[in-house]
């Protein structure tokens, strides 16, 4: 994949990539979707459902769902560097969760790669659920590189 | 019947009923489609294969947020039925044996995961998985716990998993 995209923003996701990453089955199967992609760098967004809760007394999404959207937005981030039909594989992921997600909002997660070498991508997420300045939750993973 | 008889098996009847609510309860897991078998003590998670899970659609592999996701549903699971489990025993041996003081379970509060590292050992292929957990330690407010899952042979995992958790508040001890 080139990684200038004739669009005005660099990080405007063409639509076949956009259509490949959100039509991938779990990724369907929980609704995510790819916002933004390139050089590095990958947004993604989870819209609020009743079926994701983990925490019945308040209606908390589970954390493996934060999971999910973490380690897919990392996945994408890697992804920007090469094709996008060779999927990058999680070698090693770590979640912090720093408070528990707001019932009924969408979550937001971006992720950057920071370090890129022949074998290994080291990438960083967070997401949250409207508030910036207070993450939800945040990640630090190893990748395969795709390139 | 013997008392000693009928009070044990009200004891796993109430166990199974607990075991039961704690997994109705959380709809993910449900949405995931992951199973609990209990001998004994001993829980085994099972994550029934389906195309939904799958992450990778070249090599018919699994979602590493589908594992993740199974791998933390184990761990929360086997942490709250260590907790709850050994509640029932103390709170049935305290009692006399009459049916309707074992009241059924409804509901019962969750520990709340503070980090969870996942080590994605190999592909996760397109067949049912399994996961065991295991309490590492349970403080008063602090609990670790680690996971191993695994689809053809138990000594070969396909991803583990360690996490922290923080207690959910007893206040009725």
């Amino acid at each position: 994949m080139s990684k200038k995209n004739k669009s005005s923003s660099d990080l405007e996701v063409p639509l076949h990539v956009r259509d490949f990453f959100n039509n991938l089955p779990f990724s369907k199967y929980l609704n995510l979707n790819l916002e933004e992609m390139g050089k590095g760098i990958a947004k993604m967004s989870l819209p609020y459902d009743k079926n994701l809760v983990g925490d019945p007394s308040t209606g908390v999404i589970h954390g493996g769902v934060v999971t999910t959207l973490l380690d897919s937005c990392c996945g994408a981030a890697v992804m920007s560097y090469g094709t996008p039909k060779i999927p990058t594989a999680t070698i090693d992921l770590r979640i912090d969760y720093m408070r528990p997600a707001s019932p009924g909002q969408t979550l937001v997660a971006t992720a950057k790669c920071y370090r890129v070498t022949t074998n290994v991508v080291f990438v960083r997420a967070t997401a949250h659920d409207g508030v910036k300045e207070t993450p939800v939750a945040s990640a630090t993973g190893a990748f395969t590189p795709t390139f | 019947m013997t008392r000693e008889l009928k009070f044990l098996q009200l004891r796993e009847q109430k166990k199974d009923q607990l075991l039961q609510a704690m997994i109705d309860q959380v709809p993910y897991i449900k949405y995931l489609g992951v199973k609990f078998d209990r001998l004994g003590d001993e829980l085994t998670a099972q994550l029934n294969f389906k195309k939904e899970l799958i992450g990778n659609p070249a090599a018919s592999a699994l979602h590493g947020g589908a594992i993740g996701s199974f791998l933390e549903i184990t761990a929360i699971t086997e942490l709250a039925w260590a907790i709850n489990s050994k509640r029932v025993e103390k709170f049935s041996t305290t009692l006399n044996v009459k049916e309707d003081l074992i009241h059924p379970v409804s509901f019962v509060e969750l520990p709340k995961t503070i980090d969870f590292t996942i080590d994605y050992l190999k592909v996760g292929l397109s067949t049912d998985a399994y996961a065991r957990a295991m309490v590492n330690r349970v403080g008063r407010r602090y609990a670790s716990v680690s996971v191993t899952s695994w689809q053809f042979d138990r000594n070969k995992p396909f991803a583990q998993a360690l996490g922290h958790f923080l207690m959910p508040s007893q206040e009725n001890e």
